[in-house]
């Protein structure tokens, strides 16, 4: 056992989460990986904000279609059913409140659920936001995936942001490899735990007042 | 007659002043009109402001442009990607200026400027950096921000096929910008792989009506399509494999 769980047993874990019939949107870099563990059939579709919906795993290298791409601008493959359609119809469908579930990365979220997940605010980084604040203010659940501590060892869980925000109030869970998190009015639930982490660790390793709210 | 044709790219692009407003369609690579692109370089046009989901991939269409020193602002959603070298250098040296827009926003404030929107409210990057020095109003109990049309001289943009009243139809997620830039510019030229009859495009596929263009030109089928299939055998560059 070790203290956590991989990248793909998180997306894999994440998958199980997201209900059939539900419209669901991936963001670029890990978030990608949930696709690959969607139940087998559970009927999920899934939207690029590039315009599309329906959007199915990527092709073999000879049919790859440079016209047909996801936001993390990789080829993809369109499933029978697919929609394409342009940017406007795409963020009216996240703005509109017609998205379920997406799953974003994150630098942090803060115990009220606000996201930084866009900038360091660091000289001479140059930001890139995308359809990042869009997807937060915009899908119906904003669940987060990441690893709970930066390359560093900090928490990425904070009391407050200190980087600029995505969305504020927004996420509603965060999936981290070493437990699971529901953003509550009074803070951090802790709903599950990966590999030999114990609640007491997680208090340590992340500093915060968080709430065992275990089923075990 | 009506007829939207023209000849060669560089009819085309035919009047693009310097300091001009230029929408370019594109996500990435895919939709970028790199035909109507190289012919604006090779043009000429300087002090450009454009406006693009992103600022340039690789070394080849608007990277090429902004390579080339044509561009003194950029407007867009996502610059900093694996392929911006060319753009994060001319950013790092300060040579040219960025105006970061959430991607709906940017949507959506070309769309309003295509439909005739004085201002919109929306509830997008409420609470962060960029909300500072924007009207704020509350609706029905919900924080929202005055956003404000996008209008540009020009706009580029890529489909698949026309007609010569400029009716326009897409492919897949190339789609991506090209029908909303294609309402919000005084003058919108657009390329196609061909030109068809009229009457042969089927008008439920017609995704932009011709009343938002000026020019569309031909360019020839893209790579990875033969007839009208696809037939593959290319990277996401577009190169044979």
């Amino acid at each position: 056992m070790s203290t956590g769980i991989s990248r793909e047993q998180l997306a894999a874990r994440i998958a199980q989460d997201i209900p059939e019939g539900s419209y669901v949107n991936l963001g670029i870099g890990a978030p990608t990986l949930v696709a690959d563990f969607l139940p087998q059939g559970r009927e999920v579709i899934l939207h690029t904000e590039n315009g599309m919906l329906g959007m199915g795993p990527s092709p073999e290298p000879d049919r790859v279609d440079p016209d047909l791409i996801n936001a993390g601008k990789q080829a993809v493959t369109a499933l029978p059913g697919t929609a394409y359609f342009h940017h406007a119809d795409s963020f009216a469908m996240m703005r509109g409140g017609h998205l379920d579930v997406c799953v974003l990365g994150a630098f942090q979220v803060a115990e009220n659920g606000d996201l930084a997940n866009w900038s360091t605010g660091g000289p001479g980084a140059i930001p890139a936001i995308g359809g990042a604040m869009d997807l937060a203010i915009g899908a119906k659940s904003v669940y987060v995936m990441t690893d709970l501590l930066t390359k560093n060892g900090e928490s990425k869980l904070v009391t407050s942001c200190t980087y600029p925000l995505t969305g504020a109030r927004c996420v509603a869970r965060v999936y981290t490899d070493r437990a699971i998190f529901d953003v509550t009015p009074d803070g951090f639930a802790v709903t599950e735990i990966f590999g030999e982490t114990t609640f007491a660790d997680l208090l340590e390793l992340t500093g915060l007042q968080l709430k065992d709210a275990t089923q075990r | 007659m009506i007829d939207k044709t023209v000849s060669s790219v560089a009819d085309a692009v035919a009047g693009i002043h310097d300091g001009a407003t230029v929408m370019i369609g594109g996500f990435g690579r895919a939709g970028q009109p790199v035909e109507l692109i190289n012919a604006l370089i090779e043009q000429g046009a300087s002090g450009l402001t454009i406006v693009n989901n992103n600022a340039g991939n690789g070394d080849v269409g608007l990277a090429a442009l902004l390579a080339k020193g044509h561009v003194k602002k950029i407007i867009c959603s996502f610059p900093r990607q694996s392929d911006s070298w060319v753009f994060d250098g001319l950013y790092r040296e300060g040579k040219i200026e960025l105006e970061l827009v959430p991607q709906g926003n940017l949507a959506e404030r070309i769309r309003a400027a295509g439909a005739g929107i004085g201002g919109f409210y929306s509830p997008t990057a409420v609470g962060t950096p960029l909300a500072e020095g924007k009207e704020s109003r509350v609706f029905d109990g919900r924080e929202y921000l005055l956003e404000l049309p996008i209008k540009a001289d020009f706009a580029l943009v890529s489909g698949y096929r026309a007609d010569r009243w400029g009716n326009i139809a897409y492919r897949e997620t190339a789609r991506n910008f090209g029908p909303i830039m294609a309402t919000a510019a005084e003058t919108t030229i657009v390329q196609v792989d061909e030109i068809v009859e009229l009457g042969a495009l089927d008008p439920e596929a017609i995704v932009t009506p011709g009343i938002f263009v000026n020019r569309v030109v031909a360019v020839g089928e893209r790579r990875w399509l033969r007839n009208g299939e696809f037939v593959g055998g290319v990277n996401l560059e577009g190169e044979a494999l």
